[in-house]
C-alpha cells in the first residue's frame, strides 16, 4: 500500500497543477491558430440543447434540435453579439390510468446563450422550425463580408 | 408539477448494427413508452427526420423504427458542433398483447408517435366477486 504524507500536499498536487498549466498553455495556442473560435469555445457546454453553428459567405447558421415544441414556445433574441434562446418543452398531457414503461425524454426550461464569432445584422435574422430542428439564419454584418476586389487592367 | 431544468442528455450512437449505406452515425432515438387499459403508446424523438422518411417495420414481434435524417447546410464551414447529425434505429419486442393490424403511427415536429392498441383479451377485466 503506498503512503501518502499529509504533511507535504503541495507535492501530492503538483502533478495536477502541472497538467492545469499545460491545458491552459493548450488553449493560448488554440487560440493563436483560431481566432475565430475563441468566442465561440467559451460558451456553456453540456447545456439545453446543444448548438451546432455554421457558416458561408453571407451567413451564420445556428441549428438545435428541439423535436415537438412548436415555433411559439422559443424565444431567440440577439442582443450586441450574444444570441439567447429560451423556452419550455412541455410534455404531451397523459389520460389517467397511465403508466410509464419507460420514460427517457427530457423536458423542463432551458435558456442558451452564445457569443457570435462575428458581427451581424441585427435586423435581417431569421429563424425556421423544421422536423424539429431549429435553424436561426443570422446575416453577417457588410463590414465583416469578404469582397470581391476587381483588378482593373490598364 | 413544479417547473424544472430541462437536462442535457447527449444522444446515444447505436453500436450494434449491419454496416448502413450512408456515411453518417446512426442513433438511439429517446423514447417514452406508456400504456393505458386501451393501448401501448410509443413516442420517439427522431429530430431531423420528415414525415416521409419514418420506417416502421413490424415482423413477428418484432417493431423496428427507422428514421432517415434530412442533411442540412451541406456546403457551410463548421464552427462549432455541439451535437452529431444522423439516421436513428431502435427495435423493439411486443407482446402477444399487442394488435397488430391496428398499429398507427404519426409523425410531427421530429417526434414519431405510435400507438399500439391492445388486444381484446389482454384489456384489463373486471371481476366481481360473487357473495353466498
Amino acid at each position: 500500500m503506498a503512503l501518502l504524507r499529509w504533511s507535504a500536499p503541495g507535492d501530492l498536487f503538483r502533478p495536477f497543477e502541472e497538467m492545469e498549466r499545460e491545458m491552459e498553455r493548450l488553449r493560448a495556442e488554440m487560440d493563436r491558430l483560431l481566432p475565430g473560435f475563441r468566442s465561440l469555445r467559451t460558451a456553456r457546454v453540456g447545456v439545453f440543447p446543444p448548438l451546432n453553428v455554421s457558416e458561408d459567405k453571407d451567413n451564420l447558421y445556428v441549428r438545435a434540435e428541439l423535436p415537438g415544441m412548436h415555433p411559439d414556445q422559443i424565444e431567440i433574441s440577439v442582443e450586441g453579439d450574444t444570441l439567447t434562446l429560451r423556452g419550455e418543452r412541455k410534455p404531451a398531457p397523459l389520460g389517467d390510468n397511465v403508466s410509464y414503461h419507460r420514460r427517457e425524454r427530457e423536458f423542463g426550461r432551458f435558456r442558451r446563450s452564445l457569443t457570435l464569432p462575428t458581427r451581424i445584422d441585427v435586423d435581417a435574422v431569421e429563424a425556421t422550425f423544421n422536423n424539429g430542428v431549429l435553424t436561426i439564419v443570422l446575416p453577417k454584418a457588410q463590414e465583416v463580408r469578404p469582397k470581391q476586389i476587381p483588378v482593373k487592367a490598364q | 408539477m413544479a417547473e424544472k431544468d430541462i437536462e442535457l442528455r447527449e444522444k446515444q450512437e447505436v453500436q450494434t448494427q449491419a454496416e448502413s449505406t450512408r456515411n453518417i452515425p446512426v442513433f438511439i432515438p429517446a423514447v417514452d413508452i406508456y400504456e393505458s387499459e386501451e393501448a401501448l403508446t410509443l413516442v420517439a424523438d427522431m429530430p431531423g427526420v420528415a414525415p416521409e422518411n419514418v420506417d416502421i417495420d413490424l415482423r413477428d414481434d418484432q417493431l423496428t423504427i427507422r428514421g432517415t435524417v434530412s442533411l442540412e447546410g451541406e456546403g457551410e464551414t463548421v464552427l462549432l458542433r455541439e451535437y452529431g447529425v444522423g439516421d436513428y434505429y431502435r427495435q423493439f419486442n411486443l407482446g402477444r398483447i399487442i394488435d397488430q393490424s391496428k398499429i398507427e403511427a404519426a409523425m410531427k415536429d421530429g417526434v414519431l408517435t405510435l400507438t399500439l392498441p391492445k388486444v381484446d383479451k389482454a384489456k384489463p377485466k373486471k371481476i366481481t366477486v360473487k357473495t353466498g
